[in-house]
């Protein structure tokens, strides 16, 4: 369990990241928490030719939220994320979602792009991303671009960022007004991968009725996915929304694999468990938040 | 024995150093070292056709290659088989490097030697090996069909037919009122200590001798093994069991392939070498355990007492049998636990597969028999409609049964005879402990809250302590430091604290002033090994009588200087003092000194002893004849037979019906272990033993798939409970001295984990009313077993079935 051979270099800005990344081609690796590309490396899953460590680079570990939405720099970890109580003030999910990354030793090296970059579809990164509608700005030498997450993930381990390129940082949106969110998983141990998980946000109408129930799931599919489950409660009051109904569309909209931990049947029964658990909680929330 | 040391919840004194990193662990040791790394056999059965090294030669580095043509002498020869049995008539043992055909993944074929690990995994991975693949067998049932053989000349793969009984079984169970018959299933797991596996050793040329470390339960065997393979004599070779990080049993299995390869390399490159084994090694080429199809038929009468039973176990031994049927006959004469069960049959088929091998993980083949046994009483509780605490009530053994003799033998080639036990009172306390009259309330508060509630227990019995023997020695320095050391080794038990306490106990010296030292053949040679929940049994009771040894030798001593009788001379404190003789005093650091007459003074202490020291008695000579000089003993202690722990689990499961995640809302344990020399430690060995239950239970398998391939060789899918899945643990102590040694001890290292699967089992049974036949299980698992036609099952409350028939 010793990595191949592999170079290293610790560019200090993002261009210079950039022309190590564009001369070393395709074997080049971007090193941020190392949390999941160390253990590949180590096992030889991986071997790249050289490791660009962007540990160095000025800017990027910055939080900053505003009435907008919440950006996360590429070097922000998991730990500070979770810590930020601006960031949970402007989009509560990212809080709630970060408290289920693994554990705490793991939290403080991890970053949240990394995982997003990542693209692991049991990443709980990656489903807060998507279910806020966000985006990730991603440099290379032709200049900055933004990439909306529907576009960005294309299946497990695989987003649509090829060549020389490094993902700056995500961009979560703010959550709406007469909104509440919730998050939640089941996993085997405390701090596993979930071997199913679900995050929701439900919005109400100014008279506390559904307008919007929508939810992402981890663990369920290839790329983090969104279903919308507003026509299970669309119009209920949220008092008595049907949340149980909710869960029941949900369990027929995903179309989950089986693995060693988890039956596909079983990951359906979690995603109807979930779902009604969470949009209950989330509506409550958004209740409160409808004064 | 009583005194301030013994039964005192003395505080570990080897946890300071452990936990803050000053441990000293095999990879800690030998930084210069050239490193080993291993091609290791990627199919379950496949025939070497070629190793083609070449491209491998070019890595810089690269020290060495060896292959199995490469052996020499005895080392070419199959590995041993360390325990023989008349009943196993087909055993078989892998070559140190794959000869021609290996039998499961993870088996050695090529050992590469660089001057780094990542060098060695470099050139290890440009060795092309081309393989003819052979059928592949996994699993007890494929085995038994054998429509493949994993040894072509063991044609029904069966290495052992294990049997033993005590009356006509077929006889008693036609004479029984009621009979049952049912199967289920015992999956694999493992010892996983945290530390893996691990092997450093350096040659000395020009003294021809070896020194080894080796992360071992037993280095004076493993001394004795490389002796034998190396072809060298014993004193030429020294074995030390370093800082151990978790045995659990897969570090008694010797001489491990590494465990002569690396000392081969050492002596041919005249270089230390070191392997330290991966986690991915230890998952596919240490040791698992567990796996049986137990095929069982038990006959009782009316008010649910056993007349007979009958047991068909099918043990799945993997691909050798290193260790012989230790784990196979566990199970056939553990099983019956505490009750007095009138006929009794044993059947223990143990079948070859290409997997990794079996050997004792702590339990050691008690968790399935007591899953058997427990499995078998809950049946009957359910068929006659008996409170299932009842019916193991009205089975056990009286405590005026004891001496209990089965009439079977033990696993140490000794007649089992249960020495001692209260097995009705710990029931009781246990009944108390979780509430076991109370619970029907408790299930009904958690319906309330949309939560199925179910309760399950199961007591279990130990055969522990274990011979041949253990030896201690103890020797008091002029400095009046104390000197324990034994053979037998230590992976993290306590046996520093232990041992330190029941010497100073005997010699009166503070704690402080005892070092203990073990598993290093440099300081004693004799030792059998860590397993079997032996070391306070056999080298505790072998470091008292060292140490009273020495006290008799001081005491005798201080009376000549003390002019007094020996018989009226106590210590205390590290103090000789004549009894109720205040200033009437030697300390025993003098007598240490005294002990060994001197010619030359090195230091004012040595002064004291010199020739001209003082007045001698010129009749005599200096040591007298018979005696020698030095404060110190070396003891034996030599067990007639093993001796029998008892104990009871009891727990309550919350289970959520809407996701059937499994919580472990309470877990009682009544432990009896004998006389205990530190409760402190036994509650710790209780903890852990638990943990390693519930992680048996709930959370762990060998995921092997058809084609013998382990898909879960690592900790992101193999689930060991991390502390936040280990319950609290209710403990309650009972204590019945075993007659069988002079301090009472009884084993208490493995205790905690045998009857966990078995009460887990029949609480989550209780909460789902459904019939539970394998274990483990998963949410997903009871997911599945509640939607299908799995028998439907009711337990009774104490309350509905407490009358007597």
């Amino acid at each position: 369990m010793k990595p191949a051979p592999f170079g290293y270099a610790d560019p200090t800005s993002v261009d210079e990241a950039l022309d190590v990344l564009t001369s070393e081609g395709e074997g080049a690796k971007v090193l941020a928490g190392g949390q999941s590309l160390l253990p590949l490396l180590s096992m030889r899953l991986a071997a790249p030719s050289t490791l660009v460590d962007i540990n160095r680079v000025p800017g990027l570990d910055q939080i900053s939220a505003g009435p907008d939405g919440v950006r996360v720099g590429a070097l922000v970890r998991h730990a500070q994320l979770l810590a930020s109580s601006e960031a949970a003030g402007v989009q509560p999910l990212l809080g709630r979602a970060t408290a289920n990354v693994a554990h705490p030793a793991i939290r403080n090296r991890g970053t949240t792009v990394g995982s997003i970059a990542h693209a692991d579809p049991s990443g709980e990164m990656t489903a807060v991303l998507a279910l806020t509608d966000g985006s990730v700005t991603v440099a290379t030498p032709e200049g900055r671009e933004t990439i909306g997450w529907g576009d960005f993930f294309l299946g497990p381990l695989e987003t649509s960022v090829h060549g020389p390129a490094v993902v700056l940082d995500a961009f979560f949106p703010a959550l709406p007004e007469r909104s509440g969110t919730a998050f939640a998983e089941i996993a085997r141990r405390k701090g596993d991968y979930a071997v199913c998980g679900a995050g929701v946000v439900v919005t109400l109408d100014a008279d506390r009725r559904v307008s919007s129930a929508r939810a992402a799931y981890l663990s369920v599919g290839l790329v983090p996915e969104v279903h919308d489950l507003t026509d299970a409660v669309v119009g209920q009051p949220v008092d008595t929304a049907d949340w149980t109904a909710a869960g029941e569309l949900a369990r027929g909209l995903v179309d989950p694999d089986g693995d060693l931990h988890a039956s596909a049947d079983y990951r359906r029964l979690l995603v109807a468990t979930l779902t009604a658990r969470t949009l209950a909680d989330a509506g409550a929330e958004a209740a409160r938040r409808t004064a | 024995m009583t005194t301030k040391f013994f039964g005192e919840p003395v505080r570990r004194r080897e946890d300071a150093r452990l936990i803050i990193g000053q441990g000293r662990y095999l990879d800690d040791i030998g930084s210069g070292a050239y490193a080993a790394a291993f091609v290791r056999s990627p199919y379950a059965h496949a025939r070497v056709l070629d190793i083609d090294v070449s491209a491998a030669m070019d890595v810089e580095g690269l020290l060495a290659i060896y292959t199995y043509e490469d052996l020499t002498g005895p080392l070419a020869e199959p590995l041993p088989v360390l325990i023989p049995h008349p009943q196993l008539t087909a055993p078989r043992t892998g070559y140190p490097l794959v000869k021609d055909v290996a039998q499961h993944v993870g088996e050695p074929i090529v050992m590469v030697v660089a001057t780094d690990r990542y060098i060695a995994e470099d050139a290890a991975g440009l060795i092309e090996v081309s393989y003819e693949e052979l059928p592949v067998v996994v699993g007890v049932d494929a085995a038994e069909a054998a429509e493949h053989t994993v040894h072509d000349d063991v044609p029904d793969n069966i290495a052992a037919r294990h049997h033993q009984e005590t009356g006509d079984v077929e006889a008693a169970l036609a004479a029984s009122a009621h009979t049952l018959s049912f199967t289920q299933y015992f999956e694999r797991s493992a010892s996983m200590p945290m530390e893996g596996k691990g092997v450093h050793a350096r040659w000395d040329d020009a003294d021809s001798s070896l020194r080894v470390y080796s992360s071992t339960q037993a280095s004076t065997s493993v001394r004795a093994a490389i002796a034998a393979k190396l072809e060298l004599s014993m004193e030429k070779v020294e074995v030390i069991a370093p800082d151990v990080g978790g045995g659990f049993g897969v570090k008694i299995v010797h001489p491990w392939p590494e465990e002569l390869l690396v000392p081969m390399a050492a002596r041919r490159l005249g270089h230390e070498v070191k392997w330290t084994e991966d986690r991915r090694e230890h998952f596919i080429s240490s040791a698992h355990e567990r796996q049986q199809r137990q095929e069982i038929t038990v006959g009782y009468d009316d008010d649910g007492r056993i007349t007979a039973l009958d047991v068909l176990v099918w043990h799945d031994n993997g691909a050798y049998t290193p260790y012989g049927i230790i784990v196979p006959i566990n199970t056939a004469t553990q099983l019956c636990g505490p009750y007095d069960i009138p006929v009794y049959r044993a059947r223990v088929n143990s079948v070859y597969t290409n997997t990794v091998i079996v050997t004792p993980y702590r339990g050691a083949g008690r968790p399935q028999g007591t899953f058997a046994m427990e499995r078998t009483m809950d049946r009957i509780a359910q068929a006659l409609g008996i409170d299932r605490a009842l019916v193991r009530e009205r089975n056990l053994i009286q405590p005026d049964q004891f001496p209990y003799d089965w009439g079977l033998t033990f696993q140490d080639g000794r007649p089992l005879i249960y020495d001692s036990g209260d097995y009705p009172a710990m029931m009781a306390k246990l009944k108390v402990l979780v509430d076991w009259d109370g619970f029907a309330e408790r299930r009904a508060a958690a319906e309330a809250r949309g939560k199925l509630l179910g309760i399950g227990m199961a007591p279990y019995v130990e055969g522990t302590g274990p011979g041949p023997y253990e030896g201690a020695h103890v020797q008091v320095l002029g400095s009046g430091k104390v000197l324990v050391s034994t053979g037998l080794t230590s992976q993290g038990q306590g046996h520093e604290t232990v041992f330190a306490q029941l010497a100073a106990a005997e010699l009166g010296v503070p704690m402080e002033d005892v070092v203990v030292t073990t598993g290093d053949t440099r300081r004693f040679g004799y030792a059998v090994g860590t397993f079997a929940s032996r070391a306070a049994v056999v080298s505790g009771n072998a470091v008292a009588l060292a140490a009273r040894g020495v006290k008799e030798k001081a005491l005798r001593i201080a009376a000549e200087v003390l002019e007094a009788d020996p018989a009226d001379l106590e210590i205390d404190e590290g103090l000789v003092q004549v009894k109720g003789t205040p200033g009437a005093s030697i300390p025993l650091r003098t007598v240490a000194v005294l002990s060994n007459p001197l010619r030359y003074a090195f230091d004012e202490a040595a002064r004291q002893a010199t020739q001209f020291s003082g007045p001698g008695d010129d009749s005599k000579p200096p040591v007298a004849v018979g005696d020698a000089p030095g404060l110190e003993h070396t003891d034996y202690y030599s067990p007639l037979r093993s001796t029998f722990a008892s104990g009871a689990h009891a727990v309550v499961v919350e289970i959520d019906p809407a996701t059937w995640e499994i919580q472990i809302e309470q877990y009682a344990v009544v432990h009896d272990c004998g006389t205990i020399i530190n409760p402190m430690i036994v509650e710790g060995q209780v903890h852990g033993g638990v943990a390693q239950g519930v992680g048996g239970a709930l959370y762990e398998r060998m995921a092997y798939d058809r084609d013998g391939q382990l898909t879960n060789a690592s900790f992101m899918d193999f689930l060991m409970p991390y502390a936040s899945e280990v319950p609290d643990v209710d403990i309650d102590h009972q204590s019945t001295p075993s007659p069988l040694n002079e301090l009472g001890i009884k084993g208490a290292g493995e205790a905690g984990v045998i009857p966990g699967s078995a009460a887990i089992a029949s609480a989550i049974e209780d909460a789902v009313g459904r019939r539970i036949a394998a274990m483990p299980i998963s949410p997903t698992e009871l997911y599945d077993l509640v939607r299908s036609d799995a028998e439907r099952v009711t337990n009774s409350s104490p309350h509905d079935s407490g009358a007597m028939a």
